[in-house]
């Protein structure tokens, strides 16, 4: 059987490649993908740990990720709806021109 | 032979995940990026499936790849400009060098971390039951109120969206 280090292992791999995905891309629409492959690899934590728990029957791994998936979604609508918003005042998606607050 | 078919869906699924991932982050065509993103979360959604969480597979699917995929699609395509090259996709080379090493050297802790941890037992306990009834008891019994407070989530960002899609004046774009 596979062990649950294998999946924290794929679980990390996931937010790493998020991370870069926020860190080097020029993209706010990239950046939310990145966002989105990080908060999956939590969720693929959170299965894991239950799966591989020590009390199955309580369910919590399961319903955490439910309400987590819920909130991700609510999440990616508001941050494209802003995504959408900042596009039609700048005509740009590139993060470094929202600078209008910088100090 | 139970043991090897889950060991060939692991490495098939952890194969196509990455790899889509990969493709998500590193291809320079947003387009491109929004569709490996949709199949990097079927993977996701197959993981689930293999530890035993079917319902929150099927979820991950329908969510995901249906609603939170296609809506990031939706935005790359009304956000492209035919004059944005692509140059500006990512950020100069140093920068990008920069970005991957802090997301490698957070990879390389967390492996150090996941390999060195002794709370990680090594023994597989029984396939866990986690029914859609289980689930579904459990929501309205003891998770009623985060249940709750969902619904006023999603009814604040449905709110929200609408908002946001109206021009500034307060009338629908047409």
């Amino acid at each position: 059987m596979i062990t649950l280090e294998s999946f924290l292992l794929v679980s990390a791999l996931l937010f790493a490649l998020g991370l870069a995905a926020v860190l080097t891309r020029r993209n706010a629409i990239m950046i939310l993908i990145g966002i989105e492959l990080m908060l999956s690899a939590a969720n693929l934590n959170f299965v894991a740990f239950w799966r591989f728990g020590a009390n199955p029957e309580a369910l919590t791994g399961v319903l955490f990720v439910l309400f987590s998936i819920a909130v991700a979604a609510a999440e990616a609508a508001v941050g494209l709806a802003l995504i959408i918003m900042i596009y039609r005042h700048y005509r740009s998606i590139n993060p470094l021109k929202f600078n209008v607050l910088n100090g | 032979m139970i043991t090897d078919a889950a060991f060939i869906a692991f490495a098939v699924l952890g194969i196509v995940t990455l790899g889509a991932t990969l493709g998500a982050v590193a291809m320079r065509d947003p387009v491109h990026c929004g569709l490996a993103l949709a199949l990097a979360f079927c993977g996701v959604g197959g993981f689930y499936i293999l530890l035993g969480a079917e319902f929150l597979g099927f979820i991950q699917l329908l969510v995901y790849v249906g609603a939170v995929a296609v809506l990031i699609m939706f935005v790359i395509l009304l956000t492209r400009r035919p004059d944005s090259g692509q140059d500006t996709n990512s950020r100069g080379f140093w920068s990008a060098l920069a970005g991957s090493g802090v997301a490698l050297g957070v990879f390389a802790v967390l492996a150090v971390a996941i390999s060195r941890s002794p709370s990680i037992q090594t023994a597989t306990p029984a396939d866990p039951e986690a029914s859609i009834a289980a689930i579904g008891r459990m929501l309205v019994s003891s998770h009623l109120l985060p249940l709750k407070m969902i619904g006023v989530l999603l009814t604040v960002a449905l709110i929200g969206g609408v908002l946001g899609a109206m021009q500034e004046g307060g009338k629908l774009e047409r």
